[in-house]
């Protein structure tokens, strides 16, 4: 899925990693381009509420081309509802800002559907993790993993990106919300948590990187 | 409802779950329960779940009697050790008054407050106890309990059985997301301890109820009975809760100076923090009778108002850390035992040290000699408080602090007194076989 702007707006990167959707924030039509997955762009979320008139030229560039992105959900501050009158070929459906993170995944599973793209992906497996989105269960080699919902959420995010190396900081920001009260020795509390119920043997899938954060999985160059 | 609480709804569907156990404390830190089918979870969720506090103690206020249990879905946890084909789950719950107001009476909710002030303040709370307990052949009240492991001539395989019910017991607190740092066999016979790793200190007053009843529920399970008694028998070590404490700012150890390597300044006041308010919260971090039995010249336990780098004498004790491991640095307060309602001792503990940090106290030079070696002209000399010696000189001291009541707030702070106090009345009315083998020949 394509974001515009880079960086994209807090609130909407966690809403979107929250909901389970890969996604990646593009500043200009060129990126589009050059960072074009292969399969091309699932969707594209554009906020026009800061820049509207970069926006409103980015949606025009991809939509009005041979192989339009499609769908494109556009996001505009309550002021400029008129913005969207003569630019109904620019975007398939729309939200005004400030959002409710129920409201953006609700809209693009609806978008998705109506589109013929399926939903977002219902499992997220490694080696013999399971993550069922649609139900939140998770398993290890078939057995039942009794999880919170922190702690869900965060295998979840970092089964979905394996080999990535994150920080604290932003893991806290991804998967609990800049604002989290227990600040970011939070995330190392889980992160043992997690490895306690994971079991001994299976507790290395969550590597520390020293003086850095976590990995999931194995690093990409070992 | 929370995505949250629709996790909960959806596991409790997806697991099978048949019952949804409903925790909470009450003021003296004893686990009370009572069960939902799933059916009700949706309304306890939205609207809590009516009972009758009257009879839970420190909840009694007979013209509001009726209070709210709202589960925090947060702690939603299965209970691995029932068997799985009735699953049962267990959630802690924030009690509340039928008007929606936190009720007064609820410990976890004093917790919540004073750990929001220091969180106002920029710090986070992070503790970890090490629970210390006794293993015996059963829990009647009538004679001296029979430790598993000595004087016993089957001790080997006892022995081996102890240390079982132990690994068996971390593997099920490992399953519900309580990792443990270490855990050995205690001094004592049949002493056990479980060290626990840190977390932010509400979630660990959870973890220790839930510990308490898992070490309790296992070892029933093979017929034996478990123990957090502070000081079950006489002449060996008591049990502890020794708890390592630090602050956090973000990712920083506030405790931690990156300048000299040791000790920041703030670390300094809490320490004296503690150090001058220690005799009055010494009432809740050690609230039996029993508890002072083990605060005791000649043991491992602290006795004397004191800190020190490495000295286990010492109240306050820090833990030397390993270079370049500057989250670890904390600090060690060795009164508390397993037996006091742990959302009451953390927030005394912590507003204890937050009064030094506030008031900018002086920390007084570290006790370098053996306490327990000293005479008591020679604590005088060095300006050596001790603890109270007894519940009864700890509830007074504590009744004079304006810092205990504040953070325990007026309804727990007398309550807690006046129900103290009766306990106390109590034992002291009783004639102890001391007395009649110390007396009854002489006079």
């Amino acid at each position: 899925m394509l974001v515009f702007p880079d960086p994209a707006p807090p609130e909407l990167a966690q809403a979107l990693d929250m909901a389970g959707y890969g996604w990646q924030p593009v500043p200009d039509e060129a990126t589009v381009r050059s960072a074009e997955p292969r399969g091309g762009w699932s969707g594209a979320i554009v906020c026009a509420d800061v820049e509207p008139e970069r926006a409103y030229a980015l949606a025009r560039a991809i939509r009005r081309t041979e192989q339009p992105v499609t769908p494109l959900l556009l996001l505009i501050s309550g002021a400029q509802l008129s913005d969207l009158e003569l630019r109904e070929d620019l975007f398939d459906d729309f939200m005004l800002t400030p959002f409710h993170p129920r409201e953006l995944e609700a809209r693009l599973k609806h978008l998705l559907w109506r589109s013929g793209k399926g939903s977002r992906p219902e499992i997220v497996e490694y080696e013999g993790l399971r993550l069922n989105l649609e139900n939140y269960q998770a398993s290890m080699n078939g057995t039942p993993l009794d999880l919170t919902y922190m702690e869900y959420e965060l295998l979840k995010f970092l089964a979905a990106n394996p080999a990535k190396v994150f920080t604290r900081e932003t893991l806290l920001s991804r998967v609990w919300g800049y604002e989290y009260y227990g600040g970011a020795r939070t995330v190392d509390v889980h992160v043992r948590r997690l490895r306690a119920k994971l079991g001994e043997e299976h507790a290395g899938l969550i590597q520390t990187v020293r003086s850095v954060g976590y990995r999931f999985g194995q690093s990409r160059w070992s | 409802m929370t995505r949250e609480q629709e996790y909960v709804l959806r596991t409790v569907e997806e697991r099978g779950v048949r019952l949804i156990r409903l925790w909470f404390t009450d003021v003296t830190g004893r686990p009370k329960s009572f069960a939902i089918t799933p059916v009700e979870l949706e309304t306890a969720f939205e609207e809590g779940m009516h009972f009758d506090g009257s009879s839970i103690d420190g909840f009694s206020r007979v013209q509001e009697s009726d209070v709210l249990a709202l589960p925090d879905a947060s702690t939603f946890e299965l209970l691995p050790w029932l068997s799985s084909d009735e699953n049962s789950a267990r959630m802690f719950c924030d009690i509340e008054t039928v008007g929606g107001e936190p009720f007064a009476g609820d410990s976890r909710h004093v917790l919540r407050r004073n750990l929001r002030a220091a969180h106002e303040l920029g710090y986070t709370f992070m503790c970890a106890p090490e629970m210390e307990f006794f293993y015996f052949a059963d829990g009647r009240p009538d004679r001296v309990p029979e430790p598993l492991d000595s004087g016993s001539y089957f001790e080997l395989t006892t022995a081996d059985m102890a240390n079982d019910l132990r690994r068996r017991t971390i593997q099920t607190l490992e399953t519900m997301g309580i990792p443990v740092e270490y855990s050995f066999h205690e001094d004592s016979p049949s002493q056990h301890e479980i060290d626990l790793r840190y977390t932010n200190a509400l979630e660990m007053a959870d973890n220790i109820v839930t510990l308490r009843l898992v070490v309790k529920e296992l070892a029933q399970e093979r017929g034996v009975y478990a123990t957090f008694m502070p000081q079950p028998l006489a002449g060996v070590q008591g049990s502890g809760m020794h708890t390592h404490m630090s602050l956090f700012d973000g990712e920083r150890n506030v405790f931690h100076d990156p300048e000299t390597g040791d000790l920041s300044s703030e670390a300094r006041c809490f320490i004296a923090g503690l150090l001058v308010h220690s005799r009055e919260i010494t009432a809740v971090t050690n609230q039996l009778v029993n508890s002072y039995k083990r605060l005791i010249v000649g043991t491992e336990a602290p006795t004397s108002v004191s800190w020190a780098h490495n000295n286990r004498s010492a109240l306050v004790r820090v833990p030397v850390t390993k270079q370049g491991k500057q989250s670890s640095t904390r600090i060690e307060y060795r009164a508390p035992d397993p037996a006091c309602n742990p959302y009451l001792a953390f927030s005394v503990m912590l507003n204890a040290g937050l009064r030094g940090i506030e008031k900018n106290y002086e920390l007084p030079v570290e006790a370098a000699e053996n306490l327990f070696e000293l005479s008591d002209s020679e604590r005088r000399d060095l300006d050596i408080v001790s603890l109270p010696q007894s519940l009864a000189e700890a509830l007074e001291v504590m009744e004079t602090s304006e810092l205990v009541a504040e953070t325990l707030g007026d309804h727990i702070f007398e309550w807690f007194l006046k129900n103290k106090r009766t306990e106390w009345n109590a034992y002291k009315a009783q004639v102890t076989p001391f007395e009649l083998a110390q007396y009854l020949p002489n006079w």
